[in-house]
């Protein structure tokens, strides 16, 4: 196989891996784990949930 | 004993990017006077060689980016990893052994490369021994920092962590491919001289491929942990869209690797390699607006703190300038755009668009919220000198690039005219000498952004003056997510 065809191969791969990516970042039962995430900035001491304000999950 | 994290290493690094900020910038603005003036520096007598404009030039670019921006990233990288992961640094040996090690590699390349020991790779110049000396630091830290993730007491690890990581991988792989190199010390010459492993275009291909990576993750990405870090934090809500975080930092790591070939548009570079350069840049603009949208749009609902808070102005401009970089550096990749641009003024103008208007600005901006955190005060010194700060900063780099556009696209247009028979109309000396308005008022812009570096560390030295090193900051207990 030369360099090319492998070439060729990996990129396709990766574009798949890409949009498999997007997929998960954008899918509905993620949402709630990605929310969590977000608010961990705010979730370390009384002074970042004052901070935070309304917007801290829990 | 409570668990405390580690706020030594950090303040250590913070104290120091304002440290060599000033100096680096200093450098700068010293080289910006040379072009206006060449024999500025030549009345200095035994000490005229050790300050010529091509032994600066390097000192300024590295005192910059590895100095200032370095201890900038090394600062907020060992602080928010710790925050976020909820767990002290995996070692405070460690963690010390960075800081000095990092110092001593600052320390090592103001003295060579003054002297003029030069591997002659730009943004590479350092030579073969300190060049292993980064190797060990750099091994330490990475150590440091996804061993403290290893250590974590939250269930997710925090989107800035993902970018600083990259950061740290791809720096290491950068650095030790790019420095591949012998030193003729093996054949009985001097210790401080090498010759790269490449040749040729190879050479300048892998240079490329170091050197514009080093701006995607060296200057973007590890600066973006930065942002999605202080920026909820300054303005007091979440990011925007996590989701949205989680595409750009992929779309980067997939994309940024491509793009090096732009610097060598018109060479000896195969042609396609050149084609190939342009669209991954073109497609850049897609993950790097993504994520200035995203920083921006995570002040929705609370504008209104962008007039009474300086720190905020600062971030949300690095933003902006962020947004304004990556829209014009792909369109300097394009071939023919790059035709005129490249070797000109413009491509000076750029990269201080990004390295001053973005990078400067976010390590400044992250740097106020962090050092009243570190020294026990609710906030800086002094509210009123960080808005004037970032009034001088903001108005030097406009004027800074303004000029250099003005500049490069001048000098692009002079030397590509021809008369009818074919012949140059300008001679470069012509073109040499039309820089010099624009010359100065880079300088001016220049000086005004050192100028605000001096105002922060009155700044900080007041507030620091007033506070008391905290070592204390208690790590919370019970983790809830």
């Amino acid at each position: 196989m030369d360099v090319g065809i492998l070439g060729s191969i990996v990129t396709v791969l990766f574009f798949i891996l890409f949009v498999a990516i997007i997929w998960w970042a954008f899918h509905r039962e993620n949402k709630g784990k990605f929310e969590d995430a977000a608010n961990l900035p705010f979730q370390e001491d009384a002074d970042g949930a004052r901070d935070a304000g309304k917007r801290l999950t829990d | 004993m409570e668990a405390t994290y580690n706020y030594k290493v950090v303040r250590q690094f913070a104290i120091m990017t304002v440290v060599w900020g000033i100096v680096g910038m200093l450098v700068g603005v010293i080289i910006a006077a040379q072009l206006i003036w060449p024999t500025l520096t030549e009345a200095l007598g035994p000490l005229a060689p050790y300050l010529s404009y091509g032994r600066l030039r390097p000192l300024h670019t590295n005192a910059v980016i590895f100095a200032f921006g370095g201890s900038a990233l090394f600062a907020t990288s060992l602080y928010i990893v710790q925050r976020t992961c909820q767990t002290r640094l995996l070692s405070d040996g460690l963690a010390g052994f960075v800081f000095w090690g990092w110092q001593l590699v600052i320390l090592l390349a103001a003295v060579t490369l003054p002297m003029g020991f030069t591997s002659s790779k730009e943004y590479a110049e350092l030579e073969w021994p300190i060049d292993i000396l980064i190797t060990v630091v750099w091994v330490a830290y990475a150590v440091l920092f996804f061993g403290t993730i290893v250590m974590r007491k939250t269930k997710h690890i925090y989107v800035a962590n993902w970018f600083f990581g990259a950061y740290i991988v791809t720096i290491a792989l950068l650095h030790v491919v790019n420095n591949i190199e012998l030193p003729i010390a093996l054949s009985g010459g001097g210790w401080m001289k090498s010759y790269s492993a490449y040749s040729g275009v190879h050479d300048a291909m892998v240079q490329w491929w170091y050197g514009h990576n080093a701006v995607g993750f060296f200057l973007t990405t590890a600066f973006l942990g930065m942002m999605y870090y202080f920026i909820p934090k300054q303005a007091g809500r979440p990011i925007f869209s996590y989701r949205l975080s989680i595409v750009h930092f992929w779309a980067l790591n997939f994309i940024y690797m491509w793009a090096g070939p732009h610097h060598l548009m018109y060479t000896a570079l195969p042609d396609w390699a050149q084609s190939l350069g342009m669209v991954f840049s073109l497609m850049l603009l897609a993950p790097s607006w993504g994520g200035m949208m995203n920083g921006i749009m995570t002040l929705s609902g609370a504008w209104h703190k962008l007039r009474t808070d300086p720190i905020l102005k600062f971030l949300i401009t690095a933003m902006s300038f962020y947004g304004m970089s990556t829209f014009e550096g792909p369109m300097m990749s394009v071939k023919t755009v790059n035709a005129l641009s490249h070797y000109t003024e413009w491509t000076i103008g750029h990269v201080h668009s990004g390295a001053l208007g973005w990078v400067a600005m976010i390590s400044i901006g992250s740097l106020y919220h962090l050092i009243p955190r570190l020294f026990g005060r609710e906030e800086m010194y002094s509210t009123r000198l960080i808005n004037v700060h970032f009034w001088w900063s903001t108005i030097g780099v406009v004027l800074y690039i303004a000029a250099l556009w003005i500049a490069g696209v001048a000098q692009g247009l002079m030397w590509r005219a021809t008369n009818a028979d074919g012949t140059l109309t300008y001679s470069f000396a012509q073109s040499v000498n039309a820089m010099y308005p624009f010359y100065t008022i880079r300088l001016i812009g220049g000086t005004m952004f050192f100028a605000g570096m001096l105002l922060m560390a009155y700044n900080v030295w007041k507030t620091v003056a007033a506070g008391k090193a905290v070592n204390d900051a208690r790590i919370p207990e019970a983790v809830a997510a």
